[in-house]
């Protein structure tokens, strides 16, 4: 148990320390966002947005930055030897699994901080929902970030990568998108937070997080086969 | 309690029987037969496409054979390949190291995922280093290095874990006359180190070598 906790440590500060050397996610993620906002400003020709229409364009969007990472995430295992270096070592391999989503999860809650003031800043009248928004965002990047690190091995594997991740992981995030949503769309209402269903869809989401952590889990080493 | 090492006991290191490899309808590796024993060193000779680089992978449980019965270490494959994690040291075409991370960071990032205890770890690190020349440069990126210095860290990571065999494909490659012999010490034979050896250079191979095997002949 220490040894795998040790290792996990080891490669998610491998992956943190390379990001942080060569800044090839974060800034790509964080400028996306604001494009997007940007885009959907003129797009809706609207200065402000609630309910609803406001939650599908925070989750649709962070989703959309989201996948920028999620393409990357194992380009320097599958370019730079990584997954062999894996292969070698006398550890479990879901530790790369879990030090993987652990990084895409932090490089969200980043994403985050710069692209929900933004969102605020465009679009709402105040930042009242910025609070309650929190454990819906978290819960939302643990699940973008363990059906992301799932998906992302299996396009590393193939010679359509760029294509294969979005294409398979748009449709099982769908339930991600509903449950995100509707936690978000009471929280950006006009007159300010509502919990109506809060804790329902907190509760999908968490089921969500940890199905897909689950299967994971499982399927993870086998995924690592030639 | 029994380690994968002790089952081994005065059966050889390598024991192939027929051990073949195909990539959809090409044969890369055809019945091979093979039984290497402890200690020993093995020259795989052979032209470019003989399924030399194919044999190192399978012997190091990268690759999964297509038929034939392969017993390394102990260990049955593709079977038993987890016990072969930790005790392979391999050498390959590609280094294997971040080229983002310095020398000391890829180091210490392999030395992390064998086990190995940090203060431990920091020591032999330092010695490897030293003993290939690069202690200076220990804290650049390995993207500024030319392909032989990176080849020299990829000679450490290989050792850096003491493993039991340590499979080496072209070891010299891109390496200067001195740091041949350098990388030469390192990877050469030690106490209870089986070894093999893919090589273009014939005699070399052959002079280094217990045993030698003929692909693609």
């Amino acid at each position: 148990m220490r040894a795998s906790t040790d290792a996990y440590l080891a490669l998610l500060g491998k992956d943190l320390r390379v990001e942080l050397r060569t800044l090839r996610s974060l800034p790509a993620m964080a400028l996306f966002a604001v494009t997007t906002f940007v885009i959907f400003r003129f797009a809706l020709d609207r200065t402000d947005l609630e309910g609803g229409l406001a939650a599908g364009v925070l989750v649709t969007t962070l989703l959309f930055a989201a996948i920028l990472a999620i393409n990357r995430l194992f380009v320097t295992e599958r370019d730079e030897g990584g997954f062999e270096l894996i292969r070698l070592s006398p550890i479990d391999r879901t530790v790369l699994f879990a030090a993987k989503s652990s990084a895409l999860f932090i490089y969200l809650c980043a994403l985050e901080l710069v692209a929900v003031p933004v969102f605020t800043l465009f679009f709402l009248d105040s930042g009242a929902a910025m609070a309650p928004l929190i454990p819906v965002l978290l819960l939302a990047n643990a699940g973008l970030a363990v059906t992301g690190t799932l998906i992302s091995t299996i396009a590393t594997m193939s010679t359509a990568r760029d294509l294969l991740a979005p294409l398979i992981l748009l449709p099982l995030l769908v339930p991600l998108v509903i449950a995100a949503s509707g936690a978000s769309e009471p929280l950006l209402r006009a007159g300010g937070p509502e919990y109506e269903d809060f804790g329902r869809w907190l509760g999908v989401l968490g089921l969500y997080d940890s199905v897909f952590a689950l299967v994971g889990y499982a399927v993870f080493d086998f995924l690592l086969e030639d | 309690m029994e380690t994968p090492a002790d089952a081994i006991g005065d059966e050889p290191a390598i024991s192939l029987e027929g051990m073949t490899r195909d990539f959809g309808d090409r044969p890369a590796l055809a019945g091979v037969d093979l039984e290497l024993g402890a200690g020993e060193t093995l020259a795989v000779l052979g032209p470019n496409g003989s399924g030399k680089t194919t044999l190192l992978r399978i012997l190091a449980g990268l690759l999964r054979p297509t038929a034939g019965e392969a017993v390394v270490l102990g260990a049955g494959l593709p079977a038993d390949t987890w016990k072969l994690r930790g005790r392979v040291g391999f050498l390959g075409h590609e280094p294997l190291l971040y080229r983002d991370l310095s020398p000391d960071e890829n180091l210490m990032l392999a030395a992390r995922l064998h086990g190995l205890e940090r203060e431990r770890a920091r020591r032999r690190i330092a010695e490897l280093l030293d003993r290939v020349g690069l202690t200076h440069r220990s804290r650049d990126r390995v993207a500024e290095f030319s392909a032989g210095m990176a080849q020299r860290v990829a000679a450490c990571r290989a050792v850096l874990h003491d493993p039991e065999l340590l499979l080496l494909d072209e070891p010299d490659s891109h390496l200067d006359p001195t740091a041949r012999e350098v990388v030469g010490e390192l990877l050469g034979p030690a106490p209870g180190r089986t070894r093999v050896i893919v090589s273009h250079q014939r005699e070399r191979a052959l002079a280094a070598s217990d045993a030698s095997l003929e692909l693609g002949t």
